[in-house]
């Protein structure tokens, strides 16, 4: 039997479980947290950032803080969505995004987090870094342009998929997805249905030949914004 | 800084949006020695797309236009179906994709007779430029302001029915497409929604267009006949019976008489009968026919040419129109560069024939999207864009990346025959005259807008274009300068 905890959400009381994160216990209760290294299948991460919330008065990271009774978390509130909202920018200038012609538009949590935070143009000067495609496999490929660094790919891998095809190499700036084989993906284990390529929350790993064969009106975020499916409940239906 | 001057460099419709500039030298008597028009060229695309994963090559490379991008959208996914390995497509895709292609047409072809060319045709090019525009054309003919507004936006719903967006969309993929035409589209598109009227209208308003380009050719035919003209060879696409086809067929070129120079070219071999040729001068390359050679091998693309190429159109009215354009020309082969309205016009009511039959056709419902095959490396596309064939041309190593892009547009095509047209009207209206005047401007404007060159070059909207002329005397000096 596991032991109760009660917080507060945005002044809301919840109940959780001891030991659970802010993220899992809002999860739990039906609450968005926006989140991007986040994925309720992998161990909790906190690189992104995106899911700072207030607690009690403090930004933590909700993905990886873990609840106790009394805890105050600010979450949707305009200050906290102005930090996640600055957060989101510095991701899309540390990278090359170019939603207008990428195939994960409309699926991309990126973008979708862009859209529900009201980005029209960053703030902060663009980078433009180097990166390298890795398109050697015959049926995955890898855009690093559009990589941010979530590591969920090296978390499935290795936790999932058994394979550890995946690191990071270089650092700061430089920091980019590595695999596990000195001339390119081609020859590593990697394969089509692994885990690690489905929970790419961008454009960044993926499927070849897969792109825009969902129409536009169709894709994932064309219509709701990011999290309604958790806000409504949907999600937990499926 | 560095953001800024990147984006420049890469931001495609700023390239697409390169303003015209003409420039005009004069010898010591003020007779024109030399008439150049000179418009930024795509080049940066085909360093762009290299690398690219071949399925995205559809999507992007349609950025460079906002004018016409599904043009570029189905020139690159008819390349890469072959690269995908698919020689046929389903029924489904192939009439979707026409049914894009159709609505592309009758849209840019809509959009440019009302918006762009009609106030030089309804108050000549002399009228005052405060009237000769198409605030002028709303107030004197608010009828036709209204149908020129809601056929173009017909065409943009035809294009949002089958790409997703009315811009940029990403209907066609390798090997298909990725949508068919639910019955809801179908009967919003048959019967019209909301304020927007159904296809039937829109014929009618085709015809009434027609006839006005039609008219104002045959009233003028004295004046209009040697505007900007000149003998030239015509290069398009034909069906295997020598009817008119926009959206697939084989190459056919004739000479200034109609005489083939030649016929039912498979474009995959395009390379054997078209060169480009590099020129110090401009940034365009220029295009000529290899077996006539890079001085008189140069010919003109789009509405005028394909109707010299054609020897029929499949859809009943625009055949009639036909006949009845040829026989009013005389000629089987019209070089009248001021019958690029007309014939526009023809085009602008066959795709409205098309779209009716395509959506009487219960193929667009269909289940069948996509096919596959066996990879190759290297593949073709080509398409009629409304301003004229549009090639695309690409290598994909085993990797599926790009590896090599070439692109010839139309306007490209059209670039020494553009020139032409310049040279013409400066050599007949600017000769010996020291100062130009407004007037005089819109002459020159009008030869290139006959050609529909781009939006931006063929801006007319209230009364402009972002044309820069410059008169030149003979050691070079400008001594005139008119920006418009
Ligand atoms: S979702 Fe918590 S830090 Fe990324």
């Amino acid at each position: 039997m596991s032991e109760n905890v009660t917080l507060t959400i945005d002044g809301k009381d919840i109940t959780g479980e001891k030991g659970q994160t802010i993220m899992d216990a809002a999860l739990a209760n039906d609450i968005y947290i926006p989140h991007l290294c986040h994925h309720p299948d992998l161990a909790p991460y906190g690189s992104c950032r995106v899911c700072t919330c207030l607690v009690n008065g403090r930004p933590q990271t909700a993905c990886t803080f873990p609840i106790s009774d009394g805890m105050e978390v600010e979450n949707d509130t305009d200050t906290v969505n102005e930090m996640r909202k600055q957060i989101v920018e510095m991701l899309f200038v540390e990278g090359n995004h170019y939603c207008m012609f990428c195939e994960k538009s409309g699926n991309c949590e990126l973008q979708a987090l862009a859209y529900r935070f009201g980005v029209t143009t960053p703030r902060y000067p663009y980078q433009f870094p180097k990166r390298e495609v890795d398109a050697s496999h015959p049926n995955v490929w890898i855009d690093r342009d559009r990589c941010v660094l979530c590591a969920r790919c090296i978390r499935a891998s290795k936790d999932v998929d058994g394979k550890h095809a995946f690191d990071f190499a270089g650092r700061g700036p430089n920091r980019h997805i590595s695999v596990d084989a000195a001339d390119g993906i081609e020859h590593t284990p990697v394969d089509a249905d692994d885990k690690a390529v489905q929970v790419c929350p961008v454009g960044s790993l993926m499927l070849k030949r897969q792109g825009y064969k969902i129409p536009i009106g169709q894709r994932k975020y064309d219509h709701e914004p990011i999290g309604t499916d958790i806000e409504t409940g949907a999600s937990k239906k499926q | 800084m560095v953001s800024a001057k990147k984006t420049i460099h890469i931001e495609p419709v700023t390239r697409v949006e390169g303003h015209g500039k003409v420039s005009i030298q004069l010898d010591e008597n003020n007779q024109v020695t030399q008439a150049r028009l000179h418009i930024v060229e795509f080049r940066g695309f085909e360093r762009f797309i290299l690398g690219r994963p071949y399925w995205e090559v559809p999507v992007l490379v349609q950025r460079l236009c906002g004018i016409c991008p599904v043009s570029h959208h189905l020139a690159a996914a008819k390349a890469m179906d072959l690269i995908h390995g698919v020689e046929e497509l389903s029924p489904t895709a192939e009439k979707m994709r026409r049914l894009m292609h159709y609505g592309q047409h009758f849209q840019s072809h809509a959009l440019h007779f009302f918006h762009l060319c009609s106030p030089d045709l309804l108050f000549g090019f002399d009228a005052d430029v405060a009237i000769r525009n198409v605030i002028g054309v709303a107030r004197k003919f608010p009828d036709l302001a209204v149908q020129g507004v809601m056929m173009r936006k017909y065409g943009q719903e035809v294009i949002k029915r089958t790409a997703g967006k009315k811009i940029h969309g990403t209907g066609a993929i390798p090997g298909g497409i990725n949508k068919n035409l639910s019955t809801e589209e179908h009967d919003e598109l048959i019967n019209g929604f909301g304020d927007m009227p159904g296809i039937d209208q829109m014929l009618e308003w085709s015809r009434g267009a027609l006839k006005i380009a039609k008219d104002y050719t045959l009233d003028n035919l004295d004046s209009v006949a040697d505007f900007g003209s000149f003998d030239s060879n015509h290069l398009g696409f034909v069906k295997e019976d020598g009817a008119m086809d926009l959206y697939h067929g084989n190459l056919r070129a004739v000479d200034k008489d109609g005489n083939k120079i030649f016929d039912q070219i498979d474009y995959q071999t395009y390379t054997d009968y078209i060169q480009e040729e590099v020129r110090p001068w401009s940034y365009m390359k220029f295009p000529f026919i290899k077996s006539v050679g890079p001085k008189d091998g140069w010919y003109r693309v789009g509405p005028l040419a394909r109707i010299n190429v054609c020897d029929s159109i499949d859809t009943p009215e625009a055949d009639a129109e036909l006949k009845e354009f040829r026989k009013a020309t005389g000629t089987a082969c019209c070089n009248i560069t001021m019958a690029y309205h007309w014939t526009r016009m023809i085009e602008l009511l066959h795709s409205c024939e098309k779209i009716k039959q395509l959506l009487e056709d219960a193929d667009l419902q269909g289940e069948e999207l996509v096919r596959t095959g066996e990879r190759r490396g290297e593949a073709v596309g080509l398409i009629e864009a409304p301003r004229g064939t549009l090639f695309h041309h690409y290598e994909v190593d085993e990797n599926d990346q790009v590896t090599m892009a070439n692109l010839i547009v139309s306007t490209t095509h059209n670039n020494v025959p553009m020139n032409r047209a310049v040279q013409k009207v400066a050599a007949d209206h600017i000769s010996g005259q020291a100062e130009i005047t407004e007037g005089l401007l819109n002459h020159v404007e009008v030869a290139i807008r006959a050609y529909d060159p781009c939006l931006s070059c063929a801006t007319h909207a209230l009364g402009r274009m972002p044309l820069d002329v410059e008169l030149l005397d003979a050691s070079g000096q400008v001594v005139d300068h008119k920006r418009t």
